[in-house]
């Protein structure tokens, strides 16, 4: 009985919802600022290219977002 | 996300992550993102019927935009798949891919959308229910459209390269085989043939892993879209939510045309056999030397 008092009272779901979305967030800042930063360099070695090189950063880093919002959604989605 | 309701005037919406039922047809539960579907559906139909009626040898000016972004598709295609002939092929279904996603994604981002609905007493206190969602904000429209894709790009494997070799993507007998056929040449192929098999299996859970990937980023980015849109519009519902909402234009676009590009990937890698694919890749660094 003292367990459903303490589960009613003290409930670790949202450190769970926080640690889903937190920690894959940290992995996807990490690598959109990769994809970023080399996209930087190769513009600043050949600005011309700038047309070439913005299409695939784009796309790469939509990629890497993706992975944050897996957890996104399993942080929507515990109760 | 539950909330309890002390007393019961303020009526929060939350968004959940599945699609509100409207009313049924029968047995069958049609949600608010079904009814935008529906209404996307229409949009295309409509578009077609007045293209096709339009359509002329030297083109007006709204043909001459269509037909500048067939263009550009078509060599977007074209550079994932590296044949003109193959693009041909697979290019109706990206591209139909690319505007269903595309107009589900921005029709979800209409003021009527998500603020329309009625009030429904559930489990004790009444929920704000909305009439209108958007369509790709439901899983189970993106996990329809994704898994349709792996099993349609294995389908097209079988039809381009035959049902054997296909099979053998997954389940790799040519190369247990291999163990006796080339035993006498090289020794080595008693270890290199039972991980190769072992890859094939790995192969198969990489489908999965495809149609839970395609599924959830696109499903992600459109619920956390509209997510963030309603908490902007909860914290000041005036020019706050406006920057947001260029974003959510812009990922719209983002995610349609990636959906589009992966199917595109994935049904070329289903075409081309294993040999084949290295030989070409040699033609083509010597190409390039």
């Amino acid at each position: 009985m003292e367990k459903e008092v303490v589960d009613a009272v003290v409930s670790f779901a949202p450190v769970g919802k926080g640690l889903a979305i937190g920690l894959s967030a940290v992995g996807a800042g990490i690598g959109i600022g990769l994809i970023g930063g080399r996209a930087m360099e190769a513009i600043g070695r050949n600005p011309e290219a700038t047309g070439k090189v913005l299409v695939p950063m784009l796309i790469a880093s939509a990629f890497a977002e993706a992975v944050a919002i897996y957890g996104l959604v399993i942080a929507f989605s515990i109760k | 996300m539950a909330i309890n309701n002390i007393n019961e005037q303020p009526i929060i919406h939350e968004t959940t992550i599945y699609a509100e039922p409207i009313f049924n047809i029968g047995s069958f539960q049609v949600t608010n993102s079904l009814i935008n579907s529906w209404f996307a559906v229409l949009i295309i139909i409509a578009l077609c019927i007045f293209l096709r009626l339009n359509i002329k040898k030297i083109p007006g000016k709204i043909q001459h935009i269509f037909e500048m972004f067939l263009e550009g598709a078509l060599s977007l295609c074209d550079q994932v798949t590296n044949d003109r002939k193959m693009t041909l092929k697979i290019f109706p279904l990206a591209a139909s891919l690319f505007i269903f996603i595309l107009i589900n994604n921005w029709l979800g981002l209409l003021p009527v959308v998500g603020s329309m609905g009625f009030l429904a007493k559930e489990a004790g206190h009444s929920v704000f229910i909305p009439i209108f969602r958007a369509g790709t904000a439901d899983i189970n429209t993106t996990l329809a459209l994704s898994i349709a894709i792996v099993i349609g790009s294995n389908i097209f494997g079988i039809i381009a390269i035959g049902a054997w070799k296909t099979f053998n993507k997954y389940v790799n007998i040519k190369a247990l085989g291999g163990i006796f056929t080339k035993f006498r040449e090289d020794k080595n192929v008693l270890i290199v043939a039972p991980i190769t098999f072992f890859v094939g299996i790995l192969e198969l859970i990489g489908e999965i892993a495809k149609v839970a990937s395609l599924s959830f980023r696109l499903f992600g980015n459109v619920f956390a879209g509209e997510v963030l849109l309603a908490s902007m519009g909860a914290i000041f519902l005036y020019l706050l939510p406006t920057p947001f909402l260029f974003l959510e234009v812009f990922i719209g676009l983002i995610q349609a045309l990636i959906f589009s590009l992966l199917a595109t990937v994935y049904f070329t890698i289903a075409s081309q056999d294993h040999g084949e694919h290295e030989e070409e890749s040699h033609e083509k660094g010597l190409a390039h030397a």
